[in-house]
């Protein structure tokens, strides 16, 4: 098709409910890259991004709701496969 | 399957036939490469308007007199454009005479005007 | 559709898919006193064929119980941030009171919009038997009417302090640069389940909707306006929910039958451009309203529909799908789109019902370096010939009435991308009439639904058959003052310039800046 190297990506608002959650991404997706711009922060990755549900309690010390996401979800790209465990954006090609 | 929306068989509702403008009918004009006048413009018309009056008193009412080179146009060598085809109107004929019906588009070009400061504005 | 479902709860913590296959598919059920094609009687009429609707599966597997509840915490932190907006004068701490035009502009193009969108999806959702499908439509109706009872409750407060934000339902309804966005939805309501959910949910909400909200919304918070930041991203949090909707439906149905592709790919042309248009008004938020600006409409183009479209079309082509029709020149034209945008605004604010003002010294030279390949050439002269004129106190307002596009009712502002100031004009006969498009797309959804677009209600048209009079109202002869009034539009109040308008005054007096001596009193 198109010759665009094939990015999925997360927008998360700016807050205090979503650093850990862009602290367990960076941590579980080496390869992203993140944008913070004015009042939201956009985590792009090549083809796939994982959000891991045990990484953010790892962060927060406590549990944590992975559904509770759609809370400061502002935006994403990529086929979405979640569970309560994780969170998985991608592209099959 | 039978369903309402397969029953409809009303001839559709044309809301711009000419009927619908009390004997008069749209023209539109545009100017190339002068694109302060941000769109052609649509002038509502008798069809047996003479296409003198279009230029004599139309025009100069419009959004084209308020262009910085309308005073130097030169009508003689204004070049007519009918939609995409060349076209030579006659001043003293109506627009019915000359085949400019309802929702004909003309175009003016004036190559030696360029818009302002020569950028097609 | 079983109405036997062998996973009952056994007591225990029923799993995320457990749950979801109980409380949506296990909700379903036949018809039994209608035959089911007779209770869906919209579902055979596209040509799209699906043979097993339990299929259909939401990968967030949201089921009603944690919607409510999740959608009660977003109303939670939103009336709690407005109550703060309203409580510390927030509309004092924007960027500058120009700011505001762009609420105006979203107020009456885009909340109207949603209401719009909150129907559609309650129909849709009793068009759909599959139990799946069906609550996802169910959701979305109630997120668009949350969205726009939010929009009215947030911007509420600027309305007690800035003009134009009076009226918005009827402005939508009749004014002349919003009949491009009414057009839009009004043409997806009226279309067939299945293009409705691709124009909205795919089209819309996946290709486009980014364009609308990030850019915009992050501007919003750059110019200090916390309640539209906060209503905007706690719509646009429903919105990833609508975007995975849009893109599980078009595999879903891919996946159903392989005669399906053809159909879909002719949506996705169709609402592609549709939708594209209506991002022009978007393009001169970017680039022209915003006082402090986050990036411009070629960047914001090039992020969220080049580079995600393409990474989405990349992945669809399994299916047999390509990128839509003209989408290289959309990108070609995000060169000019927001100037040929902003200069019809220009001409024709007398009838608009928010301000303009001219670009500053600052403002163009952001402008030269974010498009360098046309600012300079094509733009930068007229608007300094503006300046001029309006420095001699002869400011250039268009007298006359535009050509307009049949298809998505825009004048014909834009140009030949080979010829750069000459007007892109397509017509065509249709069944012994003259049709006249801004483009070969809209030229070709017109040319595949004539009987659809004849009957477009074209503002400039309208208003020469003389039905632009206010309902019971005298005319005054002056089409011009009659269709203001229709509009609802106040002269002298919302509509001309920014500079020596009412809100103009009033900020200048709230902030302390105003120089001039309060009038003597009458």
């Amino acid at each position: 098709m198109s010759s665009i190297q094939s990015t999925v990506f997360m927008a998360l608002q700016t807050n205090d409910d979503t650093r850990p959650i862009i602290e367990a991404l960076q941590r579980d997706n080496p390869d992203a890259v993140v944008h913070r711009l004015p009042a939201m922060v956009k985590i792009d990755a090549p083809r796939r991004l994982v959000l891991r549900r045990s990484t953010v309690e790892e962060i927060l010390g406590t549990d944590w709701d992975l559904q509770s996401i759609n809370l400061n979800l502002i935006s994403l790209s990529g086929n979405v496969d979640e569970s309560e465990d994780e969170m998985i954006l991608h592209w099959n090609r | 399957m039978h369903t309402h929306a397969q029953q409809t068989s009303v001839p559709p509702l044309v809301r711009d036939r000419v009927d619908n403008f009390h004997g008069q009918q749209l023209l539109y004009v545009g100017w190339d490469h002068h694109t302060m006048i941000c769109a052609p413009i649509a002038l509502l018309v008798s069809p047996e308007l003479r296409f003198g009056e279009v230029i004599d008193d139309l025009l100069p009412a419009s959004a084209f007199a308020l262009h910085p080179e309308w005073p130097q146009i030169d009508w003689a060598r204004v070049e007519w454009l009918l939609a995409d085809r060349p076209f030579t109107p006659e001043r003293s004929a109506t627009l019915a005479a000359q085949g400019l019906g309802h929702k004909a588009y003309l175009r003016l070009r004036t190559p030696a005007l360029r818009g302002i400061a020569g950028s097609g504005a | 559709m079983n109405t036997q479902d062998t996973r009952r709860p056994t007591g225990k913590k029923l799993s995320l898919k457990e749950k979801y296959a109980l409380m949506t598919r296990g909700l379903g059920w036949d018809t039994s006193y209608e035959p089911m094609d007779k209770a869906f009687d919209q579902l055979g009429l596209e040509g799209i064929k699906i043979h097993d609707w339990d299929k259909w599966e939401d990968p967030f597997r949201l089921t009603m119980d944690a919607y409510w509840k999740y959608q009660a915490e977003k109303e939670r932190k939103l009336y709690a941030v407005l109550d703060a907006f309203q409580q510390n004068n927030g509309h004092l701490n924007i960027s500058d009171a120009r700011y505001v035009n762009t609420l105006k502009l979203f107020f009456t193009g885009i909340t109207p919009a949603e209401y719009n969108a909150h129907r559609l999806f309650a129909m849709l959702g009793r068009q759909f038997p599959g139990p799946g499908a069906a609550i996802a439509c169910q959701m979305q109706a109630v997120d668009e009417l949350r969205h726009v009872q939010t929009q009215i409750h947030s911007i509420s407060q600027y309305n007690k302090y800035f003009n134009g934000l009076h009226d918005h339902t009827v402005m939508n309804d009749r004014l002349w640069y919003l009949s491009v966005p009414k057009s839009f939805f009004e043409d997806a309501i009226s279309s067939g389940p299945f293009e409705q959910i691709i124009a909205i949910s795919f089209a819309l909400e996946y290709l486009l909707t980014n364009l609308v909200f990030m850019p915009f919304m992050s501007g919003a918070a750059y110019n200090g306006d916390m309640a539209t930041v906060t209503f905007g991203f706690s719509s646009q949090s429903d919105e990833a929910r609508h975007m995975t909707l849009g893109l599980e439906c078009i595999k879903f149905v891919l996946e159903q039958d392989p005669g399906n592709a053809a159909i879909i790919q002719r949506y996705l042309d169709k609402w592609f451009w549709r939708g594209y248009k209506v991002l022009g008004l978007v393009s001169m938020m970017l680039d022209y309203m915003l006082p402090k600006k986050v990036m411009s409409w070629k960047e914001a183009w090039e992020i969220y529909f080049v580079q995600n479209g393409g990474s989405l079309f990349n992945d669809l082509s399994r299916y047999g799908l390509r990128m839509p029709k003209y989408w290289e020149q959309s990108v070609a034209e995000a060169e000019h789109l927001s100037h040929q945008t902003w200069n019809a605004f220009y001409n024709f604010s007398g009838a608009a019902a928010f301000h303009v003002w001219l670009p500053s010294d600052e403002d163009m030279a952001w402008l030269a370096e974010k498009y360098p390949n046309t600012f300079d050439q094509h733009y930068r002269p007229r608007i300094e010939h503006y300046r001029k004129l309006q420095a001699e106190g002869k400011r250039y307002y268009n007298p006359s009435l535009p050509m307009l596009c049949q298809t998505c009712q825009t004048p014909l502002i834009f140009t030949e991308m080979d010829d750069p100031t000459r007007t892109s004009h397509r017509q065509l006969e249709h069944d012994g009439d003259t049709y006249h498009f801004c483009s070969d797309g809209c030229r070709d959804i017109f040319a595949g639904q004539p009987d659809k677009y004849v009957s477009a209600w074209l503002p400039a048209h309208q208003i020469l058959q003389g039905n632009c009079v206010e309902p019971g109202a005298e005319a005054a002869g002056d089409p011009g003052a009659d269709a203001l009034r229709y509009f609802h539009v106040v002269a002298g109040q919302d509509n001309l310039d920014y500079e020596g308008s009412p809100d103009e005054a009033n900020w200048l007096r709230w902030k302390g800046l105003d120089k001039t001596p309060p009038a003597a009193a009458a």
